[in-house]
C-alpha cells in the first residue's frame, strides 16, 4: 500500500473560520491540522477514516472547518455519539471536540463513562472556563468567585478540573496543553491519538470576549509559562523555572515546590514523573495543582495501558463466532424449540 | 371456541414454566395459543403471600387466537394466596383446581381468610372446585427417583401440567422431551421425577374424569402450515432487527438503557454477538439513542429500545436524527401512566409523544405492532424504512405485546423483502453534478428519487462530509438560517415522511364494506377489538374493523375506509389519542373513542356492548 502522506491543509475544507479574532480555538485548530498528517502516517489511516464529532458550543463549531467525516450534534452528547461510532467502526480514528460546558455540565455523564469504558476516542476539551456561545455565563470550570452575567456577585461553586475528573473516571490517557503552545498541543494530540484507549487532552483556551485572560496568570507569555507551569515528561524530573531550578517533591502526603540547592533539597529529592503508573494518586495531585500555590501541570499527566472497549467488543464477537453454532439468522430462527404444522 | 387457563402459585412454584409448556404442547397439537405472564411486581416477595403470587395465562382454541383472553375458565391455584390473588381473574363458574394439601387452616389464615368461610368470601359457590392432593400425589409419584422432599416438591408444577394436558387429551410428549433436554444429561433423576409427575397428573385427570370445557373441539387447522416457534414481542422485535441487518448487509447496533418493559430486547440482542450484533448498555437513555446515532453515522442498522419515560429523554436526539436524516429505529415498549407511572402495566398513551414530542416541526414515521409475532414484521419494516429512506422511525409496541407469546411462523431471511440502503461511493455519484459543490466537495444532503439522503459511510474516499443539527441550505447542506431555506427544508422533512406511505400495504377492512360503524384499533388491543367486531358483524351489524399499523404518515386506505362509514370508533387504552390524531388529519366528522384509562386490556364482552351502543345510527 502507498504510504499515507498528507499536509495540514488536506484536513481543512476551506470554509471560513468564524471564531472571534484572538480566540484560543484558532490555535487548537491549527495544532490539530498539524497533528493529523502525522497521526495518519503513524496509524496508517487515510483521511476518509477520520471522523470529528462535536457537541454544541463555540469549540464544537470545529467540525465545520474540517475536511473529514464529521457530525455537529447536540449539546453534551458528542462523547456518547462517538462511543457508538467507534464501537460500530473501530477502524475509524474518532475525535471529539467539546467544551467545558458541553463535556462537564450537560454532558458530564457521557464524559465520565467514556473515560471509564476506555473507548478509543481522542477527546479535546477546550477549557475556556465560560459559556461563550450563549454570551458569558459561568461554566463548571469557572474559578470560584468569578463574576459573570449569571453570577453577578461571584460564583459560589467549586470548579471542576477536567484533567482531575478524567483521572478520577479512570481515563487511561490525560494530557493538558495551552492554546498558545502550538507544538505542545500538536505533540499531545499525536500522542493521544496513538494511545490505545480514551485520550483526554485538556486545552486551556482563552475566550477573548467573555473571559479574557482567564489563564493569563500562568499562561500569558513564554516567560510566565516557564515560571508558572511545569512540563511533565515521563521518566524525567519534575523541574520548572527559566533555569529548571525549581522542582516538586513529596512532603509527607503532599506535593511541595522547592528550589534545588536550597533548604537542603537536592536533585535527588525531586520527583520523577511516571505517567505509566497505574495508581492515580500522584497523577491526581499533579493535575490538581493550581497557580499560585503550584505551577500548572502541562504535558502527558497519565498514560496507562488497559483493554479498550471497542477492542473488547470485537474480541467477544470473534470468540462467540468461533463457539456458537448459529452462524446466520436462519440458524437462530429454525434452531431450538420449534414445531411443524403440516 | 376457546378456553382460558390460568396457572397461579408462589414465585418459586414454576408457574411460568408450566404455562409455557402447556401452551407449547397445545400449539404442537395444533391449537391456536396466546399466553400472558402475570409476574408479581416485587422481585422476591415472601412465600405464601398475595404479593408473591405469580400467574401465567394461556388462551387456546381451535382457531387462531389473537389475544390473551379475558377471565379464565380454569384456574389452577397452588396455594391459598394464589386463589385469593387470582380469583378475580376467573369467571363466576370457573373450574378451580387447587392443591388441597396446601389449604390448611394456617395457610388460609396467613392470607387473611377463614378456612370455613373462604369459599363464601371468594364467591366460589358456582365454581367447579377440584380439590386435588397435588403435593401428596407429587411426592408419591417421584418416590422412585429418590429425590429429597424439597427437590420432590419442585415437581408439583409438572403434576399440574399433566392434569391440565390430560383434561384436554393433549399429548405430553412435547413436554417430556423438553424435560429430558433440560435435565436429562445433567440430572437424570430430576428428569425422571418430572416425567413421573407429568404422568401421574395425566392419570389423575383420566381417573377422576376431569374433562376440560370445550374439550371436544380439536385444535387442527388453527394455524397455517409451516414451522412455528413460540415468541414474545420483545424477542420478536430483536429478531426482526437481526433479520433486517442480515438482509440489508448492515451490521446491527443497539444502544439502550434498561427500562421495564423494554429491557428484554436489549437482553436478547446482547446474546447474539455470534451474529455480529453489537450492543452498548449506555449510561442513560440519552446515551442509548446517541450511541445509536453514532453507529448509524458509521453505517450500521442502529436501534435504541425504551419505554415512555425513556422516549421523553431521547426526544432531543431524535430531533437530531430527523434533522441530519439519520437511519435509526426507536422502539417504545409502552407502559402505563405519566412519569414513572405503572411500569409493569400496559397502556397506549405514548402515541402523541411519539408523533409530536420534539421541538420544532419534526415529523417522523410512527409504526405500530399489534401482536407478539407481528412485532417481528414491524421491526423488520421499521428497519427497512429507516435504512432505505434515511430517517428515524418510532416503533410502538407495549408491555402486553412484549411479554405475551404466540406461535410465530418462522421465515427464512431470503423470503423477506429486500432492504437496499442508498449507500454510495464517489465513483457512483461522479455523474451527478448536483451532488458536489463548486470546490468538488460532496453535498451531504444530496438525495435519490425517494428523497433519501445518499449514505456516504465513513471510509468512502472523496465523500467526506459534515452532518449536523443546524438548519441548512437544501442543496449544499451549508448552515443557513434564511427563511426560504428553513421553509424549504421543513417542507422537505414533511414530504420525506409522507412518501413512506408507499412502502406499507393498504389497510385491511374486515366486516361490512360500508355502513354504520368502522371500528379502528391499534397495538395489543387489536385481537380483542377485532374479535368483538367480528362477533357483531356475524350477528348482522353493519360494522367493520381495521387495524392501523402505520400512524404517521397515515396508512393508505384508512381515511378512505372511514369515509364509507357514518361513525368511526377508535378503541384504545389511553385518553383517545389515535382518535384525536385522526380528527386532525382526516375530514370525518364523527370520530369517537372507546378510551380505557385503567391500564388493563379490554374485555371482549364489554367491548361488544360499547360498540353495539354505536350501531343503528340514523
Amino acid at each position: 500500500m502507498a504510504k499515507i502522506e498528507y499536509n495540514p491543509n488536506d484536513f481543512r475544507n476551506g470554509n471560513p473560520v468564524k471564531w472571534c479574532a484572538g480566540c484560543g480555538d484558532h490555535a487548537i485548530f491549527n495544532s490539530v491540522l498539524k497533528a493529523l498528517p502525522e497521526v495518519a502516517e503513524r496509524l496508517d489511516i487515510p483521511r476518509e477514516k477520520f471522523a470529528f464529532i462535536s457537541g454544541i458550543g463555540c469549540s464544537s463549531r470545529f467540525v465545520y472547518y474540517m475536511n473529514t467525516y464529521g457530525m455537529h450534534t447536540i449539546h453534551g452528547r458528542a462523547a456518547a455519539i462517538s462511543t457508538g461510532l467507534k464501537t460500530a467502526r473501530p477502524d475509524l480514528s474518532v475525535w471529539v471536540c467539546s467544551g467545558d460546558g458541553d463535556s462537564l455540565a450537560i454532558g458530564g455523564n457521557h464524559f465520565i463513562h467514556a473515560c471509564r469504558r476506555n473507548i478509543n476516542l481522542n477527546l479535546i476539551l477546550f477549557n475556556n472556563e465560560i459559556y461563550g456561545l450563549t454570551k458569558g455565563q459561568y461554566s463548571p470550570t469557572s474559578k470560584l468567585g468569578k463574576i459573570t452575567k449569571t453570577s453577578p456577585f461571584g460564583t459560589i461553586e467549586e470548579p471542576f478540573s477536567p484533567a482531575v475528573l478524567a483521572i478520577g473516571a479512570k481515563a487511561s490517557f490525560v494530557a493538558r496543553t495551552i492554546d498558545m503552545e502550538l507544538d505542545l498541543t500538536k505533540e499531545m494530540l499525536v500522542e493521544g491519538a496513538c494511545h490505545e484507549g480514551m485520550s483526554v487532552t485538556e486545552a486551556l483556551v482563552n475566550c477573548v470576549i467573555f473571559n479574557n485572560k482567564t489563564h493569563a496568570d500562568y499562561a500569558e507569555s513564554k516567560a510566565i509559562r516557564e515560571e508558572r507551569t511545569i512540563r511533565l515528561r515521563h521518566g524525567e524530573k519534575m523541574l520548572f523555572g527559566a533555569n529548571k531550578e525549581k522542582g516538586l517533591v513529596l512532603d509527607g502526603m503532599k506535593l511541595k515546590v522547592v528550589t534545588v540547592g536550597e533548604d537542603g533539597y537536592t536533585l535527588d529529592d525531586v520527583l520523577t514523573h511516571d505517567a505509566h503508573c497505574e495508581d492515580t494518586a500522584l497523577h491526581t495531585m499533579l493535575a490538581s495543582m493550581r497557580y499560585p500555590e503550584f505551577p500548572v501541570a502541562v504535558g502527558v499527566i497519565r498514560d496507562v495501558q488497559r483493554a479498550t472497549y471497542d477492542s473488547e467488543v470485537a474480541r467477544q464477537i470473534t470468540e462467540q463466532q468461533e463457539r456458537e453454532p448459529n452462524k446466520t439468522a436462519d440458524d437462530l430462527f429454525f434452531g431450538g424449540e420449534t414445531w411443524e404444522v403440516k | 371456541m376457546s378456553t382460558v387457563i390460568r396457572f397461579s402459585g408462589d414465585s418459586g412454584d414454576g408457574m411460568q414454566m408450566v404455562g409455557n409448556l402447556f401452551s407449547e404442547s397445545a400449539a404442537f397439537a395444533g391449537y391456536g395459543v396466546f399466553t400472558f405472564p402475570d409476574y408479581p411486581a416485587e422481585v422476591r416477595a415472601p412465600q405464601g403471600t398475595v404479593a408473591g403470587v405469580s400467574g401465567f395465562q394461556v388462551h387456546f382454541g381451535s382457531q387462531a387466537i389473537t389475544h390473551q383472553g379475558d377471565k379464565c375458565d380454569i384456574l389452577v391455584a397452588m396455594n391459598p394466596a394464589a386463589l385469593v390473588a387470582h380469583r378475580k381473574y376467573a369467571t363466576a363458574t370457573a373450574t378451580i383446581i387447587l392443591d388441597s394439601d396446601g389449604f390448611t387452616k394456617d395457610a388460609v389464615a396467613k392470607v387473611g381468610y377463614d378456612i370455613e368461610t373462604i369459599s363464601e368470601q371468594l364467591n366460589l359457590g358456582e365454581c367447579n372446585i377440584v380439590e386435588a392432593p397435588i403435593t401428596q400425589m407429587t411426592l408419591d409419584a417421584v418416590v422412585e427417583s429418590g429425590l429429597d422432599r424439597k427437590a420432590a416438591l419442585k415437581c408439583r408444577n409438572m403434576l399440574v401440567l399433566g392434569i391440565t394436558l390430560g383434561m384436554y387429551d393433549i399429548s405430553a410428549d412435547y413436554a417430556k422431551k423438553f424435560v429430558e433436554k433440560k435435565f436429562g444429561k445433567k440430572n437424570p433423576l430430576v428428569s425422571q421425577a418430572n416425567i413421573a409427575a407429568i404422568e401421574a397428573g395425566e392419570n389423575y385427570a383420566r381417573n377422576s374424569h376431569l374433562v376440560g370445557e370445550n374439550h371436544e373441539r380439536k385444535g387442527e387447522g388453527a394455524l397455517a402450515k409451516g414451522v412455528y416457534r413460540s415468541i414474545n414481542g420483545n424477542q420478536a422485535v430483536a429478531w426482526g432487527f437481526i433479520a433486517a441487518a442480515e438482509r440489508s448487509g448492515r451490521p446491527l447496533f443497539c444502544g439502550s438503557y434498561p427500562i421495564t418493559p423494554a429491557t428484554g430486547i436489549l437482553e436478547e440482542l446482547a446474546k447474539h454477538k455470534a451474529l455480529g450484533v453489537k450492543t452498548v448498555q449506555a449510561e442513560d437513555e440519552i446515551a442509548g439513542i446517541c450511541t445509536a446515532i453514532g453507529a448509524s453515522f458509521g453505517g450500521a442498522l442502529a436501534v435504541t429500545t425504551t419505554s415512555g419515560p425513556g422516549l421523553a429523554l431521547k426526544s432531543e436526539a431524535l430531533g437530531l436524527a430527523v434533522m441530519a436524516q439519520m437511519p435509526l429505529v426507536v422502539v417504545d415498549v409502552q407502559r402505563g401512566g405519566p412519569s414513572t407511572g405503572l411500569p409493569t402495566k400496559s397502556e397506549q398513551a405514548d402515541l402523541l409523544q411519539a408523533m409530536y414530542g420534539r421541538n420544532g416541526d419534526s415529523p417522523l414515521v410512527v409504526l405500530s405492532a399489534h401482536s407478539p409475532a407481528d412485532c417481528f414484521d414491524k421491526a423488520y419494516m421499521a428497519a427497512k424504512i429507516a435504512l432505505e429512506r434515511m430517517m428515524p422511525v418510532v416503533l410502538l409496541t407495549d408491555g402486553n405485546l412484549a411479554n405475551g407469546t404466540e406461535p410465530w411462523r418462522v421465515k427464512r431471511v431470503a423470503e423477506m423483502p429486500t432492504i437496499t440502503p442508498p449507500i454510495v461511493s464517489r465513483e457512483e455519484l461522479a455523474a451527478k453534478a448536483e451532488c458536489f459543490n463548486e470546490r468538488g466537495l460532496f453535498n451531504p444532503y444530496s438525495m435519490n428519487e425517494n428523497l433519501a439522503r445518499y449514505w456516504a459511510v465513513p471510509g468512502a474516499e472523496g465523500l467526506e462530509h459534515r452532518l449536523g443539527g443546524l438548519e441548512k441550505h437544501p442543496v449544499t447542506g451549508a448552515i443557513s438560517y434564511s427563511p426560504e431555506d428553513h421553509a424549504a427544508m421543513g417542507k422537505l422533512r414533511a414530504e420525506r415522511v409522507e412518501r413512506v406511505a408507499d412502502m406499507v400495504a393498504e389497510v385491511e377492512v374486515v366486516g361490512a364494506s360500508e355502513g354504520d360503524l368502522l371500528v379502528l384499533s391499534w397495538g395489543s388491543n387489536v385481537g380483542k377489538v377485532s374479535e368483538a367486531v367480528a362477533a357483531l358483524h356475524a350477528e348482522g351489524a353493519k360494522v367493520a374493523h381495521a387495524t392501523v399499523e402505520l400512524v404517521n404518515p397515515l396508512q393508505r386506505g384508512v381515511a378512505e375506509a372511514m369515509a364509507r362509514f357514518k361513525r368511526v370508533l377508535v378503541c384504545e387504552t389511553n385518553s383517545g389519542q389515535l382518535a384525536s390524531y385522526l380528527r386532525s388529519v382526516t375530514r370525518h366528522e364523527d370520530i369517537r373513542a372507546v378510551a380505557d384509562m385503567g391500564a388493563q386490556p379490554f374485555v371482549v364482552d364489554a367491548l361488544k356492548a360499547e360498540i353495539s351502543s354505536n350501531l343503528n345510527l340514523k
